[in-house]
């Protein structure tokens, strides 16, 4: 999914949220609408969570070329002076 | 008539260049620069002049290199040079190796220089800075990987929001080429891909310590970056020429990297406060409908119409069902609270008054049961006494005591001899059985003592 498509999704459960919330819909289309709602709020925590948690390092290789390695960091460390 | 010395004019002009260059082989002057202009050849000429003097200079490309300012027309200047004769064009000039601006100090004025300059060019307009992305997943960091900026972004960026992919860009960020350094990493993060947000940055410093930043170079490279850049260059009050092109300027690292995930943040947050908002408007809804339902069925007029309900009904039924367990708890409060005013409330029936009245009788009558008894046998104790009393002055105590009772036949009992005549029958009773008897004799006074 792409961001745009993510900011589609999230205005369409927004729309729906108002619009359930307003309560005006034939009951069907609550269901349905409903149905469609959670479908999307999971699609959305999906997409926000899609990242994995890696810190790397820019370095080059024997060629010269720049790759990546791991960084090693130690985040509950104490600051050095 | 003496000789005359003549010279020739290159003679003089070797003179005057061994006086004047012997005599100034070191000054400082003061003045204003004008006329400034770089030939090709790399040599800049100028003139300095004051009110009422000018003196012509020339800054030879090797010397340009140490300064660190822009020379530029109606500049007041410290020059330090040489004085050199120009034989061919009848001209002295100073040979500048040293230009210092007067009043500002020499980085100072090439700040505002550049800055100038580049705002001219509009590479600080607003229309140029590019938006953040609202949900970075790589972000590149160009900085020190021994630095403290280094360490503040990672820690934020981990605290708020872990699953993010960050790539280092190791430079150096002060001393010589450092602004290469980081102009090259900011290069090196564009040609690797997929890099959505760039964070430049170092701790606070000197002036000295953050000229790397304000190097027109790596300005034009931060401007001419594909990727938005972030400037995090040192503490709130330090601006560079860097702050100033980037897309966006933080006060300190930490600051930067709270930039690029305070908006994914922010967005995670009110994703799941829909979630929260849809479920509970569809829980009111088919609560409603529900209700609405009850009301239907139990209109019995309506009973042809049920029909195309049955599906709804069927509908609403599977949703209240996944929605039951989630009331359950309600209904168990709710039912305690119930019980709770249904025991208050048969404390108040008519009910509970009759109860309460039964309850109040019994005990009165037993109470009274309690009294009855009593008096009984206050009364039986009473006649006991009564009949002791009765019995003491009965006749029959006193046949007892030997005495005996004559009647007549008729039951007259006899007090007087004169009632009955000789020959007459008497009955003697005594305290056990009776007499028949015929009296023989009669007397009206007998020899007893008169009580």
């Amino acid at each position: 999914m792409s961001d745009l498509k993510f900011e589609d999704c999230l205005a369409r459960l927004e729309q729906i949220v108002g619009a359930l919330e307003a309560g005006n819909l034939p009951l069907e289309d609550s269901l349905k609408v409903f149905e469609e709602g959670v479908a999307l709020a999971r699609q959305c925590s999906r997409y926000l969570d899609d990242a994995e948690r890696r810190i790397e390092i820019l370095a080059k290789d024997e060629t010269g070329a720049t790759t990546t390695r791991p960084f090693a960091w130690q985040g509950q460390g104490e600051d050095e002076p | 008539m003496s000789e005359r010395a003549v010279l020739t004019v290159s003679e003089l002009s070797a003179q005057l260049r061994a006086v004047l260059e012997d005599r100034f082989p070191a000054v400082w002057v003061e003045g204003e620069i004008s006329n400034f202009k770089v030939y090709t050849s790399g040599h800049a000429y100028f003139t300095l002049k004051d009110e009422t003097a000018q003196l012509r200079c020339v800054l030879f490309r090797n010397r340009t290199r140490r300064i660190r300012f822009e020379p530029a027309d109606g500049l007041h200047v410290l020059a330090f040079g040489s004085v050199e004769v120009y034989a061919q064009r009848g001209e002295y000039q100073l040979v500048v190796e040293l230009l210092e601006p007067r009043g500002l100090g020499a980085l100072q004025l090439a700040f505002e220089q550049l800055k100038e300059r580049l705002q001219r060019e509009g590479l600080f307009e607003a229309g140029r800075k590019r938006p953040l992305p609202r949900f970075p997943k790589k972000i590149g960091i160009v900085t020190s990987p021994s630095g403290a900026a280094l360490r503040d972004i990672l820690r934020v960026i981990g605290r708020r929001f872990g699953e993010i992919h960050i790539v280092i860009a190791p430079a150096k960020v002060q001393g010589e080429g450092a602004a290469q350094e980081v102009a090259q990493a900011v290069r090196e993060l564009n040609g690797l891909g997929g890099v959505d947000v760039i964070i430049v940055g170092r701790g606070g410093g000197s002036l000295e310590d953050l000229w790397a930043f304000n190097d027109e170079m790596l300005a034009r490279t931060i401007a001419a970056s594909k990727i938005p850049v972030i400037s995090a260059v040192g503490h709130e009050v330090d601006f560079t020429i860097a702050d100033f092109v980037a897309d966006l300027r933080a006060p300190t690292p930490s600051a930067a990297a709270e930039l690029v995930v305070r908006e994914k943040q922010a967005v995670a947050d009110s994703v799941s406060d829909l979630g929260r908002r849809l479920a509970a408007a569809m829980e009111r809804r088919l609560s409603r409908e529900r209700e609405r339902l009850e009301a239907v069925r139990r209109r019995r007029v309506l009973t042809d119409a049920r029909r195309p309900l049955r599906d709804l009904e069927r509908r609403v039924d599977d949703a209240t069902a996944r929605l039951r367990r989630a009331i359950a708890t309600a209904v168990r409060q709710a039912a305690h609270r119930v019980e709770l005013a249904a025991r208050s409330l048969r404390a108040q029936s008519p009910v509970a008054r009759t109860l309460a009245d039964r309850r109040r009788l019994t005990e009165l009558s037993s109470r009274l049961d309690r009294g009855l008894v009593r008096d009984l046998d206050r009364a039986r104790h009473r006649l006991g006494g009564a009949a002791a009393r009765l019995d003491s002055l009965s006749p029959l105590a006193v046949l007892a005591r030997g005495y005996s009772l004559t009647r007549l036949p008729s039951g007259e009992i006899v007090r007087s001899a004169r009632q009955v005549a000789v020959g007459d029958d008497v009955s003697v009773l005594l305290s056990e059985g009776s007499l028949g008897c015929r009296v023989t004799a009669t007397k009206e006074h007998d020899e007893r003592p008169q009580v």
